[in-house]
């Protein structure tokens, strides 16, 4: 078991994955520079926050046409797990492999902060070791958060069971409470809290670890 | 090859809320500027193309902000084209 952590140029959680990961769960991880297309032997992939090519034009636009994100969205079409988170969670929405979009917090703060998460697993299978209704709490570091999509997509996506994770206190004016999203095949997640940041001890909770150790299981 | 100047204009749909323009509104309030009442900020790209003819340059450009320049789930887009005289430098100048 190898996770792959994509890095962009303006990626700076790609070496929090790797801690959280490898240092805390023991998950060797392996870096792909955004030029790479060689995924074999990897068997996750995550796309990390950070601000990708600058963020210029929009979150997430321009790394869309990294080369090694067309290896990954054929790695995401073979059912292979990707996750990914702020930054990335933006760029899979950039992609196409979840739908709506993320643009900038309803009041216009950078809000960076603990925050209260309703989970819902469903088949989401990185949220496979999370409860049924389970409140956790995980931090979130984002200006660019608030999801938008039309009623009728959130509807549908709430019918599938895709909304997976809400706020129990929106902080940016997302549709829906939606703070994360899984794909219809339950293999691609994207959330804009950060896991990552809540897996070592030493940084104030641990409710980020299950997500990455739903891989072991 | 006839060289055509495109300018696209990007702006968020009506319906999706634009704070960024809503805390402009405010400002120009305080700058005793009054009476606006609606402020909304998009972008302006403007780009030279290179292309046999105006529809194939409209065609290659409408691509392009549907694509990349605009992310038609928030955003509108409008495309103004016209063709660059020859001997005229354009954009570069």
């Amino acid at each position: 078991m190898t996770i792959g952590v994509v890095v962009f140029p303006g990626s700076n959680c790609d070496r929090d994955v790797g801690w959280a990961a490898e240092g805390c769960l023991g998950i060797p991880t392996r870096f792909l520079w955004h030029e790479e297309r060689d995924l074999a032997g990897l068997e996750a992939v995550v796309l990390p926050g950070g601000f990708s090519y600058g963020d210029y034009l929009r979150c997430g636009a321009i790394a869309r046409f990294a080369p090694v994100l067309e290896e990954v969205v054929a790695f995401a079409a073979r059912g292979g797990p990707v996750l990914g988170i702020c930054n990335g969670f933006q760029i899979l929405t950039e992609l196409g492999l979840l739908p709506g979009a993320l643009t900038r917090n309803s009041r216009l703060h950078f809000v960076c902060e603990p925050t209260a998460l309703t989970v819902r697993p469903g088949e989401c299978r990185w949220l496979s070791g999370y409860d049924e209704a389970e409140v956790i709490q995980l931090p979130i570091a984002h200006g660019e958060g608030r999801y938008q999509c039309d009623p009728a997509s959130l509807e549908a996506m709430e019918q599938a069971g895709q909304v997976v994770l809400r706020y129990e206190a929106n902080p940016n004016g997302s549709v829906g409470d939606v703070a994360g999203l899984c794909n219809s095949t339950g293999n691609v997640l994207g959330l804009m809290p950060h896991p990552e940041r809540a897996c070592d001890p030493r940084t104030g909770g641990l409710d980020g670890q299950r997500l990455f150790a739903s891989l072991l299981g | 090859m006839p060289r055509f100047h495109a300018r696209v204009l990007v702006s968020l749909r009506p319906s999706v809320l634009d704070p960024a323009g809503e805390a402009t509104r405010a400002a120009s309030n305080r700058l005793g500027v009054s009476g606006v009442s609606r402020l909304r900020i998009g972008k302006a790209v403007e780009l030279e193309i290179e292309a046999p003819d105006a529809d194939t340059a409209r065609a290659r450009v409408e691509l392009l902000s549907d694509r990349l320049l605009a992310n038609p789930v928030i955003e509108n887009w409008e495309l103004e084209l016209s063709e660059i005289a020859t001997g005229t430098a354009g954009l570069s100048a």
